[in-house]
This record gives C-alpha cells, sequence and structure tokens, in this order.
C-alpha cells in the first residue's frame, strides 16, 4: 500500500517530471536524439538480423516469405551450423584458435610498440620528428596490393613463409595506432606535468612509464579493439604468406 | 633518449613499411617476365602503360565521387552520432555505440551475401522502403550514378562503429570542468555539444578526415564485392583505382604496372594529406 501510494505521488506532477526526464535536452531535443539513433540503430542492426536469420531458413523461403524479417526453423539453423563446423574435416576449430591467436599476438606486440612511439611524437621534440609523421603518413597511404609482393620477398629471405609470424610481425605495424596515441597524448596529457616531471629529475622513459601509460588506459582499451578487429579480419596477409591450410585464419580458410 | 621510445617502431617501420615502398617503387620501374623481375629494364614503361590504359582517368575519375561523397557524409554522421551519444551517457547510450560497431565484425563472404541480398529490393528488409522510393529490382538501385553513395553507405556500414568508438575516446578525454561551468552559465545539451564539445574533439576530427581520406583513396572491398561473379551488377570490374592495380598484379602479372598505379595514388593522397595537415596544423607540438 505504501509503495503504490509513493508511486501515484510521483506520478502526479506529470508534467513537471516529464520535463526533468528530459533534461536539458528539451522535448523536442528527446525525440529527435532519439529519432537519430533508432534509424542508425535499425540502419545497422537489421541486416545483422536478416543474416542471422537465413542461417535458419531453407533457400527458397528467403525469396517467398512475405515478411523478409522472418525466423525459420530451429532444425534449419542446427543444419547449417553442423555444415559449417563439419566444413573441411573440422578445420573451422583449427582456424579459429589460429585467427585468436593471430590477432591477439598481433594486437600484444602492436601496443607495445605504437603507444610509447605515439607518446613521443607528441610531447617530445627531436630531430626527425616531422620526418617520421610524413613517414607514417606514407605508409598508411600504399595500398595493400603493392605491398604485398615486397613483404613476401623479405619474409621469404627470412624463411618465415608459411610460419605464423609471417602473418602476426607485418601486423606488429600499425601505423593507425601510432596516430592515434599521438593524438590521444597531444590532447589530453597536460604539458605542465610532463614538464614538471623533467624538471623533478625524471628521464623520459621514467616519464612515459610512471604518468603517460597510466593516463592511457582509455586509449588502451580503443587501440586493443581496433587493432584485434583489423586482425580478425585480416584476408591479405595470411592469403599470401600461408599455404598449409592448418595454418590458416578463418578469413582465408572460410574462402 | 626520444628516441627509444620511438625506437621499435622505427625498426618495425624500415621493414614493413619504408622498405616495401622502396621495393615498390623499383618495382615501378622493372619489366617482369612469368614473374621474373628485371630491375630498372622498364624506365617509366609501367607509367605510360597505366597513363594510357583507357580505364586510368575513369578510375580516378570514380575515386574522387567517391571521396567527394564519402569523407564528409562519413565524418559528419559519425561526429553527430557521437555527440548524441555523449548527451546521455548511461547504458542506453553505451548499448547503441556496441551495436553500432558489431557490423564491423562481418566480412569475407557474409559480407557479399549480406550485401547482395540486402540490395536486392526482392529479398531485403528494406525492400518497402526501395519499392518505395521507385526501386523495385537490382539495377534501380545499382547503377553508375549510385554506385559512390552505395560504397559511401556500405563502408559507412562497418566502419562508422569503430570511428563513433575513437571520437567517444575523444569525449571522454575533455576535462569535466569545462563541462561543469558550462552548465553553470546555463548552456543545455544542445549548446554544450556544439560550441564546448565540438571544437574541443578538433584534433580527432583532424585525425579522422586524414585517415578515412587515406583509407578511401585504397577503396577496394565494396567495390570488388558488387563484381563478385554471383551479381549480374552493370558495375565495371575495375571501378576504382586500386582494382585496377590489383588486377594488373593478379590478373596480368605485371607488378611493375601495378606498383606504378599505387604510387601514384599514393602522390594523390599526398597531396590530399598535405593540405589538411597544413590546413590545421595536426604535426604541431602543442604548448
Amino acid at each position: 500500500m505504501m509503495t503504490r501510494q509513493t508511486a501515484t505521488n510521483q506520478r502526479a506532477p506529470g508534467r513537471l517530471s516529464l520535463k526533468r526526464y528530459v533534461g536539458d535536452l528539451g522535448i523536442i531535443g528527446y525525440v529527435i536524439r532519439l529519432a537519430i539513433l533508432l534509424i542508425f540503430a535499425i540502419y545497422f542492426v537489421v541486416p545483422l538480423v536478416w543474416l542471422l536469420f537465413a542461417t535458419t531458413r531453407d533457400p527458397t523461403s528467403l525469396y517467398s516469405s512475405w515478411f523478409p524479417l522472418t525466423f525459420g526453423s530451429i532444425d534449419r539453423l542446427v543444419a547449417s551450423w553442423t555444415n559449417v563446423i563439419a566444413y573441411q574435416n573440422g578445420e573451422m576449430l583449427l582456424w579459429l584458435g589460429n585467427s585468436i591467436r593471430y590477432a591477439g599476438l598481433s594486437l600484444l606486440g602492436s601496443l607495445a610498440i605504437c603507444i610509447p612511439a605515439g607518446y613521443i611524437l607528441a610531447i617530445g621534440r627531436f630531430p626527425g620528428r616531422r620526418v617520421l609523421l610524413w613517414l607514417t603518413l606514407i605508409t598508411m597511404l600504399l595500398p595493400v596490393s603493392a605491398m604485398v609482393l615486397p613483404l613476401f620477398l623479405e619474409l621469404n629471405l627470412a624463411h618465415l613463409i608459411n610460419t605464423q609470424w609471417a602473418v602476426i610481425l607485418p601486423a606488429m605495424f600499425f601505423p593507425f595506432g601510432v596516430y592515434l596515441s599521438y593524438v590521444y597524448y597531444g590532447a589530453s596529457l597536460p604539458r605542465e606535468l610532463v614538464d614538471a616531471a623533467r624538471v623533478d629529475g625524471c628521464s623520459e622513459l621514467r616519464v612515459f612509464w610512471n604518468l603517460a601509460l597510466p593516463l592511457a588506459r582509455p586509449l588502451l582499451g580503443l587501440l586493443a579493439f581496433i587493432s584485434f578487429n583489423a586482425n580478425w579480419n585480416n584476408f591479405f596477409g595470411p592469403y599470401v604468406m600461408l599455404n598449409d591450410d592448418k595454418l590458416y585464419n578463418l578469413p582465408v580458410g572460410l574462402n | 633518449m626520444s628516441y627509444l621510445l620511438a625506437l621499435p617502431y622505427i625498426i618495425f617501420m624500415a621493414i614493413f613499411g619504408i622498405g616495401p615502398a622502396l621495393y615498390a617503387l623499383l618495382m615501378s620501374f622493372s619489366k617482369f617476365s612469368m614473374g621474373v623481375p628485371q630491375y630498372w629494364a622498364a624506365g617509366l614503361d609501367n607509367y605510360k602503360l597505366a597513363f594510357g590504359d583507357a580505364r586510368f582517368f575513369q578510375v580516378f575519375g570514380n575515386l574522387l565521387e567517391f571521396l567527394i561523397v564519402s569523407v564528409p557524409l562519413g565524418i559528419g554522421f559519425v561526429v553527430l552520432l557521437a555527440l548524441l551519444l555523449d548527451m546521455r551517457p548511461g547504458r542506453f547510450s553505451s548499448a547503441l555505440r556496441l551495436l553500432y560497431f558489431i557490423p564491423g565484425a562481418v566480412t569475407g563472404p557474409a559480407l557479399v551475401l549480406l550485401v547482395i541480398c540486402i540490395l536486392d529490393p526482392t529479398i531485403s528488409p528494406f525492400g518497402p522502403l526501395f519499392k518505395a522510393i521507385g526501386a523495385t529490382n537490382f539495377d534501380a538501385l545499382v547503377f553508375p550514378g549510385s554506385l559512390p553513395f552505395l560504397f559511401t553507405i556500405m563502408g559507412f556500414f562497418s566502419g562508422a562503429g569503430m570511428w563513433i568508438a575513437i571520437q567517444h575516446g575523444g569525449l571522454q578525454g575533455i576535462s569535466t570542468e569545462v563541462i561543469e561551468a558550462a552548465e553553470l552559465d546555463g548552456c543545455n545539451a544542445w549548446q554544450k555539444a556544439l560550441y564546448i564539445k565540438l571544437p574541443l574533439m578538433r584534433p580527432y576530427i583532424v585525425y579522422q578526415t586524414i585517415l578515412i581520406f587515406a583509407l578511401n583513396v585504397q577503396l577496394f572491398v565494396e567495390p570488388q564485392l558488387l563484381t563478385s561473379t554471383w551479381v549480374q551488377a552493370n558495375v565495371p570490374p575495375q571501378w576504382a583505382p586500386n582494382q585496377l592495380a590489383y588486377s594488373y598484379a593478379f590478373d596480368v602479372g605485371n607488378f611493375g604496372a601495378a606498383a606504378a598505379l599505387s604510387l601514384l595514388m599514393v602522390a594523390i593522397g599526398l597531396v590530399g594529406a598535405v593540405v589538411l595537415i597544413r590546413w590545421s596544423g595536426f604535426f604541431k607540438l602543442e604548448g
């Protein structure tokens, strides 16, 4: 009884609580914001739901159904997945493991390389800094189709072709991450803090380790996210560098 | 001492970035017969071949159209969505941010299937919408004039989530004191977004512009998907420069011409990037 009482009391000044609910967005602003966000949600999600449902339907029903977003049957779903897993004598799971290993190792390596580089480019004054920034840009502009043969020859020279390192080592070179770290430290690391630490006699290395790295937690998450995603989807690298199907990752294996 | 922190990167860049790039430069002056290179033997032939190709101006024209459409739209909508999500931090916004990101995980054959089915009004979940705008079949949606927009929409589908996450990271770096001061001055959510957050996002927006530009110059996957054997779309097999370079390398085995064309793409990309970097002061140190 008590609780119901309080509930009605809260609801009573209806207009006021609605205003409070929409807050400083304003009622019209609230609706506009929600509408835009939901329209984009539909754009991003509906194709995925459709794809997910497509695995549950038999091919003819894809065309015949009056409503495009229909769920087929559980049997179909089980059959589709059994087909996928049994594909190539169960190598699918092997590829999955490879994908995780390649993406994981590339991620760790690329972070260890690009965060200190981005940091020093953002706060350091040293000859060659601009050259490094320009070269980073140029390497990002180079299309994979031009890089693939030189990389192959290089890795061949080092006898790394057809090993996992032929995929992982090139992926550890991550210029996008260097630029992102550069922007992050440039925008959110207070210069006074760095200067104070230097005045107190901290070496560059210590400033980085004790000050800059702990501040980089949001950056770390973001970079990990992007790097893992890029390497998870890496097709061209493994496709060219590996010819043992036991070493394939998922994108190459499924192709 | 500064060099020590950059050293691992410098080494990796030399081996996996600059080294291969220089080799590509050498390749662009070399002749390839049966895959065996004869260095410097081609002189400028590969460049002449590329310039003389009837498709050359076509693919760069296409690319220009695509850049004009995709760069401003991509950045505009990413910044808009990032700001809208940031107005009300909380579970709903976090969930949407994650949701926007998920399409980035769809690649390979699944993406081909998806693109073809979504663009076919007879089976697409957006079919009713397409029919409402008068597109009743695949060809009514996929035609030369619509391609820059289609590739933009496809690229945005798989890439926007990542950029929204990056801009979100930038927005989180804005100090709460600044936001609180704005609130004390009577700013509402929209004014905060427009007058406080947007200007402070500048370095990240510049970063995104430069990278989107660099990535979009290399457009490859989206047009390639539409020319896959499954579809009978009236899309030329080489729509973008990167496809043409790829075709030189892997259809004809002329790696020299592929390298020459790739370097021309780099040159064009660099011109754009130089303008952006000079204008924005991206390489300048703060303070």
